[in-house]
This record gives structure tokens, sequence and C-alpha cells, in this order.
């Protein structure tokens, strides 16, 4: 079978796949935020970049070839993937501590993994409203970080078309199908998998939060369990 | 108008744009309408309507004017018109008057480089060559009301002033042979001619036009069917060029020509033609180009007389979005959607326009297409460089005494272009425009070429009088305001660098510059560099990084202190508190330790 080197190591390939996939079926991690094995990809975040025979590459989207030499955990692009992060912990407005998805939030988790101590840029401090007009799912764009798996889950897996994406550059801002553009006059239910796919605390299905105790959330690790 | 476009939901840019016309503005219940009629999600209509910036989905003036925010622009004054125009109107920038009859804002640069100050009207028609008198004229009219048509009509002359014409500027020869001789060869034979000739795109990136030809031509299209399509990008949105438009009003039909050819070679039927909506004023004459070369048989079913070749043009019209530019982009906004750069691969000549194998090129490309295609790729092969082969036109604008149009052949040195243009005293020239390269005096002796300095046409001079830290800081300011926002590298770090030039150049946090916002300002440079989705964001500091190498003292007369300083001044945060309270003692003041 063939293969390529990931981080020195060989990791064998099955034809269609992306570096990401064929890397995480090995059982290699690839720090991802955007990409989701249900959807298509949008190679938004960036956090997966890693550099392909020297030159940068998103993983999510670049097809896994034989002989490839394929660079993931070093030095500089772990510093790269932490200011990655940093910019999406400044471009919104997170408040982990007081946020239900805590424990649970890609965003978080890759931020730990990265080492995250601090913000490092200017926080931009959008003016973003909250969205509670739906009775079973919050919007909380604050914490939005773009990456546009609602939009794709409720398109490709809902057949809904729920949300979309609006403005441009720092403006960019996540849109809802609706008259009145908000949440609860949409055609969003909660059994839809859009409203579940949100990787940080920006969409939640309302009365669940804090259900699941400290230890036993999804990115618990040795540490946070005691 | 609705049934005009066919109810087509990929007409939806074409729709936004003749509504607006009508409307000057699209309010929400307009855009429910279109979203009903095009069978598109409301949501949908309105992340396309958000994010063309000739667009408006709130309200603006009856009459809109937008004045070309290029550095060329500002180097001719722009700045001080604009607040003298928006003074005698009695409105702030961006904001209409009370009873909704103009307003006035800025747009990223227009085109008009060389005859700057320019503004547009309207999204249709241009002003060129502004100044107080003008200025003070136009606000008159505007306020009694008259009609941008009564204006004079010498406001609108645009002058497409060639100072050097090589063999595109100086047009085909009377006895070139015809467009049906052409076309009657082999279509793979006009690849070869191409690949002989060694065309590089002119659009920028200079790849080998033969080989997009001839990997276009060889897609499988078993899945989107046997139709291919050709696309002249005359979206030319780099600051400082001007070429294309040169081109397309003197010599459309050369580059028609062009397109024609390249659909006989990859075997397509449809061609468009991509223009920036800065260029609206040429459509009418574009469109009777085409209407002309209908008649005349070039165009349609049987085109040139050959039998099962049916080709035409159609032209679409950009909504002011400079990243629409960029192939994929390009294709999206097309196709009615927000011009969002594709994944790829695969690539458009594989799959493009509504999935069909697409070849993109640039406008003076095909212009040296319909030259080659007639006079041999030996010929142009002979002009030029062995790895650059043939001309290129340059659009010289800033400090010089002849801006215009200047086409060389490849391999030219930079000081010869200076020396042609009158500007003796040049610190620098920005090649390329923004995306390109600043370069100074020291690299005068280099020359234009692939393989040396590169460039996609524009040629800014800037004398020592110009401060290049606020040259690197506007073009800075241009990338953040065009970033399509999809990927978080070039949306947020176009604008964290923005934020951190505006700290130095003492508009945000008054003398708080630091080293160590330069710095950052390396470390930001890095990462858009690397790993941004395209081009936009992975060049987006090339004119930092420039700047910071040839003009690091620029920056360094900003840096007031060694050490980190923030942006806000803790003092001056107190001063409503202090004015609530009455109080101006010594005790209601902060005191920092770096003071400026
Ligand atoms: C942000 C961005 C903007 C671009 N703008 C233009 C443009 O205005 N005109 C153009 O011809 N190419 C532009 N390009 C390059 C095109 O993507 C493409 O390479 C070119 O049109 C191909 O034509 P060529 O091979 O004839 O050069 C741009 C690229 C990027 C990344
Ligand atoms: S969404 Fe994630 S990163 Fe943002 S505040 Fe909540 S837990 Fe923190
Ligand atoms: S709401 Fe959540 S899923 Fe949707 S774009 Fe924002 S972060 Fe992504
Ligand atoms: S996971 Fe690849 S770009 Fe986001």
């Amino acid at each position: 079978m063939s293969s390529f080197s990931f981080d020195g190591q060989p990791v064998p390939l099955q034809p269609g796949d992306t570096i990401l996939q064929a890397a995480q079926r090995a059982g290699h991690e690839v720090p991802h935020l955007c990409w989701h094995p249900e959807v298509s990809a949008s190679a938004s975040c960036r956090v997966c970049t890693v550099r392909v025979d020297g030159r940068p590459a998103a993983a999510c989207t670049t097809a896994a070839a034989a002989g490839q030499r394929v660079e993931c955990h070093t030095a500089d692009l772990r510093a790269q993937r932490l200011h990655l992060l940093q910019m999406l912990f400044v471009e919104g407005n997170h408040f982990c501590p007081g946020c239900e998805k805590s424990g649970h939030c890609l965003l978080q988790h890759q931020a730990e993994r990265a080492g995250m101590t601090d913000l490092h840029y200017e926080t931009l401090n959008p003016e973003r409203p909250v969205d509670a007009s739906h009775p079973d799912v919050l919007f909380e764009p604050n914490r939005c970080i773009l990456c546009q798996l609602c939009v794709r889950a409720s398109d490709e897996l809902d057949g809904k078309q729920v949300f979309a994406i609006g403005g441009h550059g720092i403006a960019t801002h996540l849109l809802i199908n609706s008259a009145s553009g908000r949440l609860g006059d949409s055609a969003l239910a909660v059994t839809d998998r859009a409203a579940h796919i949100c990787p940080v605390g920006a969409l939640l299905p309302k009365r669940v939060g804090f259900a699941v105790p400290i230890g036993q959330r999804t990115f618990d690790d040795a540490e946070t369990r005691g | 108008m609705l049934s005009r476009w066919g109810h087509d939901p990929h007409a939806l840019v074409q729709v936004l744009r003749e509504t607006q016309a009508l409307t000057h503005w699209l309010p929400r219940a307009l855009l429910t309408h279109i979203a009903q009629a095009l069978n598109l999600p409301l949501a949908q209509v309105e992340g396309v309507a958000t994010f063309y910036r000739f667009f408006h989905t709130r309200p603006v003036g009856r009459l809109r004017v937008l004045f070309s925010d290029n550095i060329t622009d500002r180097l001719l004054g722009s700045e001080a018109l604009l607040s003298r125009l928006c003074e005698r109107l009695g409105v702030a920038p961006g904001q209409p008057d009370v009873q909704g009859r103009f307003s006035v804002d800025r747009c990223s640069c227009t085109g008009l480089c060389d005859q700057g100050p320019a503004l547009l009207i309207n999204h249709h028609q241009v002003i060129t060559r502004l100044d107080t008198a003008r200025v003070d004229a136009l606000a008159a009219l505007m306020l009694s009301e008259v009609p941008a048509d009564q204006w004079p009509a010498d406001w609108f002359h645009v002058d497409n002033k060639v100072l050097r014409a090589d063999v595109l500027l100086s047009g085909l020869s009377a006895d070139a042979p015809t467009l049906p001789e052409v076309l009657a060869r082999e279509p793979q034979a006009l690849i070869d001619e191409l690949a002989r000739a060694g065309l590089r795109g002119r659009g920028g990136a200079g790849f080998p036009t033969a080989r997009k030809w001839q990997a276009c031509r060889d897609a499988d299209t078993s899945t989107s069917g046997p139709l291919r399509c050709v696309v002249c990008n005359a979206d030319e949105g780099e600051p400082g060029t001007f070429k294309d438009r040169a081109l397309l009003s003197e010599h459309a039909d050369a580059v028609f020509d062009g397109m024609t050819i390249a659909a006989r070679a990859i075997g397509a039927q449809q061609g468009w033609l991509y223009l920036r909506g800065e260029y609206r004023y040429l459509l009418p004459q574009l469109q009777a180009v085409l209407e002309r070369r209908r008649a005349s048989g070039l165009l349609g079913a049987n085109a040139a007389g050959l039998a099962g070749f049916d080709f035409d043009i159609r032209i679409h019209l950009g909504a002011g979005a400079y990243v629409c530019g960029e192939e994929s982009a390009l294709i999206e906004s097309l196709e009615g959607r927000r011009g969002t750069p594709r994944i790829r691969p695969p690539f458009p000549v594989e799959r493009g326009y509504l999935g069909r194998p697409t070849v993109v090129n640039n406008v003076e490309t095909f212009c040296a297409v319909a030259h080659i295609a007639r006079r041999g790729g030996a010929w142009w092969a002979g002009i030029g460089t062995a790895s650059s082969t043939g001309t290129k036109i340059h659009s010289v604008s800033g400090d010089c005494e002849r801006p215009g149009l200047y086409e060389y052949p490849l391999g030219t040195p930079i000081a010869q272009i200076l020396a042609d243009c009158g500007a003796m005293d040049a610190q620098a020239v920005q090649v390329g425009g923004p995306s390109g390269a600043c370069v100074p005096v020291s690299g005068f002796h280099r020359r234009i070429a692939f393989d040396d300095v590169p460039s996609a046409g524009a040629f800014m001079v800037f004398n020592p009088s110009r401060d290049l830290f606020e040259v690197a800081r506007h073009f800075a300011r241009f990338f953040a305001h065009e970033s399509c926002g999809l990927c978080t590298p070039c949306r947020v770090g176009t604008e964290l660098v923005v934020r951190r030039l505006d700290k130095l150049a003492l508009v945000r946090g008054a003398g708080r510059g630091s080293a160590f916002d330069l710095q950052r300002l390396h470390e930001l440079d890095a990462l858009l560099h690397s790993g941004t989705h395209c081009g936009l964001g992975s060049s987006a500091c090339n004119p930092l990084r420039d700047t910071l190498a040839h003009f690091g003292e620029v920056y360094a007369s900003r840096t007031a202190t060694p050490q980190f300083e923030p942006e806000f001044d803790l003092d001056a945060e107190l001063s409503a508190a202090r004015r609530v309270t009455g109080r101006t003692d010594a005790g209601a003041h902060l005191h920092t330790e770096h003071k400026p």
C-alpha cells in the first residue's frame, strides 16, 4: 500500500484521502476547527495548516499523495497555530469561565493543546448582539469563529440552508435565513444536525448547559479530572 | 428585469446591480422580493448584497459620489478635495444628506491613476482630473440637483495616453491575416503556436498560457457535459493598474479575437468578459463592438464561417470587490455568488464556470494571443528575454512628469522606465501594485521580467518627499478592506496589521508605538505570507515587508519606546469622568511611566 510521511512516520493512504483524513485514520492528531467528517471542507480556519514538501497547505483540503513529506508538529507550525487561535480569540468575545460550552469547546481545547496563556494581540471587541429568539437554540455570535460548519450542515445534512455568510473582511458574520434575520423565525429545529455541529459555544441547544459534571466533559483530561 | 434575466439565480449579481441602479440602495424588502423571484434563500441574497462594496443595504443618496482612494489619488490631493466637497454639500463622508439627495464616500482604485484625482458617479460615470474649481462646480450642480448627464462633458473625459507603444499598443497592421484565416488552423496548432511563443499570463502569476489551454482542452468532461468556457479577466483591481482599461477602450477587437482563438483552441462555446464595476462606463462601447462582431459573423452560430464553431461572448459586470480578480472568486461571482476563492484543486481548467472546464486569462494576455496567432510564436519569442518573452504594458503614475501607458519588451530596467516617464528623483517605485514589490533606488537597475521583478502592470513612482510608511499603511488598509473574510489569517490578520500601523502612525494611542510593535508586524507578515487561502492574504504584507526592509528608518522614527506600550492612554480614558465631576486637579489624573 502506498504511503506518505507524517512527521517522519509512514501513513498509509487510500484513494481520495486528504492529508487530514489519512493522518487521523492512522491515529495522528491534526489540529483543526472548521473541518468535520460529515460535511464538505471550507478551509477557513487554517488551524490545520501543515507543511507539505516544504510548502504550507491546509491538511483538510490537500490531497494526500504517495511519497509526500508532511510536517505538522514542528516548532514553527506550532507557533503559527497558536497565533491563529489567538487571532480567533481576539476577533470575537470569548469569556470561557462563563460559557456553557467550556469543556466541550474545540477552540478552547485547541488553545489549551497549543499552550495558549495570553491573547497576544489586542482584542477587537466587536459588538454582536445575542439572538435568543429561538425556543430551543441560542445563537451567541460573540463566540462564532466563522467556521461555516453550521452553514454546511444545514445545507448538506438538513437540506434547509438556514445559515449563510454575510459581509466581508473583519465584518464577515453569520446570517440567518428568515424574514427577520432572527433564529426564532428560521426553519431551524433543535433536532437538526446544524444545531449541534458548532465547535464553539455560538449555537447551543438550550436547557442542556452545564449538565455534564466537570471531569466528564469531552475535553477533560487528567488535570481537569482532578 | 427579472424575466430578462430568465429568473436565473446565477444572474444574482447582475440583478442586484440593475435593481440598485433604479432604487439607489437595496432595502431588505427588495432583497426578499429578489430572493423569492430567483428562488434563493434570503440569507444567501443578503450575503451577496453585503459582500460587494458597490451594493448598499443601507440608505445612500440618490446621487452617489465615490472618490477613488488609491495612493496616487491621495498624492494628488484627493483627501482635501473630498473634504471640500463634503463641506460644500454639508454632509459627512458616508452619510447621505437629510433629504437623501446625495452621499459622498471613498472606493478603492478606479484605474484612473494617470489622470486623478478621480471619482465615480452612481457607479456609472467617472470624473477625472479633479481640482478645487471642478469640485466647487460639482457641488453647485449637485445642490441644484442637475442630473449627471447634463454636467460638462469634458469632466467625463478619459484619456488613454500612450507614451511608448510597442507591438500591442500599436495594434494589428492592416494586412494581418483575418480572424477566419487564423481560426481555419487546427485547434492544437493554435496552442502549439502559443507554446512556441513562450507566452506567460499578464495578470500577475505568469502561468504559461499554452499549458493552461492544453489542460482545459484535455480536461475530462464526462461529468460536466461537453461545454467549455473562456473568461477574460477584466477585473483590473490592482491599485495603480490601468492598462486593461486602455486595451478595452482602444483594442477591444484584439481582445475579443484572442478570446475567440482561445475558444477555438479549447473547444469552448461560451465566453465571458468579467468587467470590473468601476469600468461600467465602457459597457455601451464594448456591447457595440460585440454587436458589430455578431453582425459580421465573427460570433454566434458557425462563428467565423467555421461549421460547428458556435461561440459568443457576454459581459458580466463586477460590483466593487478586488478579490474577484482571483480567478476562482471571479467564477463564483459569475455564478451569482459571493466572490470567495474556491478550494483548489479542482482548478478552473478542470471545473470552472458551472462546473465546466474554463480558461481564465487577463485582457493583455488575450491581446497578445491575437498578435501571436497572426505573426507566429517565433516572432513573439524573439522579443524580450529567453524566459520572459514579448512585451509588457506598464501603467505609470505617481511622481513623474509623464504618467500614462508605456509598453516595453520584458527585461527593460526600471531605470529606463523612470527616465522615460520623467521621474529623475524617485526614491522608490511600487511595481505590480500593492501585491507587487516596493523597489528602492538600489534596485533601479533591476529588470521587469518574471525572473527578476515581475509585474501585473502597475508602476507607481514616489519622490523623496513621500512618506513610505504612509504608503505602506495605505496599502494595508486596502487589503483589510478587500479581504473576503473566509480565512482566519487574512480576515483577522489584515485588520491587526492596520491597527498596529495606525498605532505607529499616531492615529491611535499617540506616541505609543514601540520596537515591540515592529516585531509583531514581522510576525504577522510571516503568518499571512504562509498559509492564507488565496493570494490576497499572502501578498497583503508585501508593502509592509518591503518598506520595513528598505526604509526601516521611517518605522524606527515612529517607535517612541523600546518596550511595549498599550495603545490606550489610561489618563485620557478618565477625561469623561473629569468632565462629569468638574475636576481638573492633579488628583484627578493618573500618572503613567512613559508619558510622550
Ligand atoms: C487577489 C487577487 C486579485 C487578482 N486580480 C486580478 C485582476 O484584476 N486581473 C487579472 O487578470 N488577474 C488577477 N489575478 C490573477 C488571476 O487569479 C489569474 O491568475 C489571472 O487572471 C490569469 O490570467 P493570466 O494567466 O492571463 O495572467 C488576481 C489574483 C489574486 C490572488
Ligand atoms: S466558545 Fe469556547 S473559546 Fe469561546 S468562550 Fe466559549 S468556551 Fe471559550
Ligand atoms: S455559529 Fe458555530 S458552527 Fe456556525 S459558523 Fe459560527 S462557530 Fe461555526
Ligand atoms: S480545519 Fe483545515 S482550514 Fe480549518
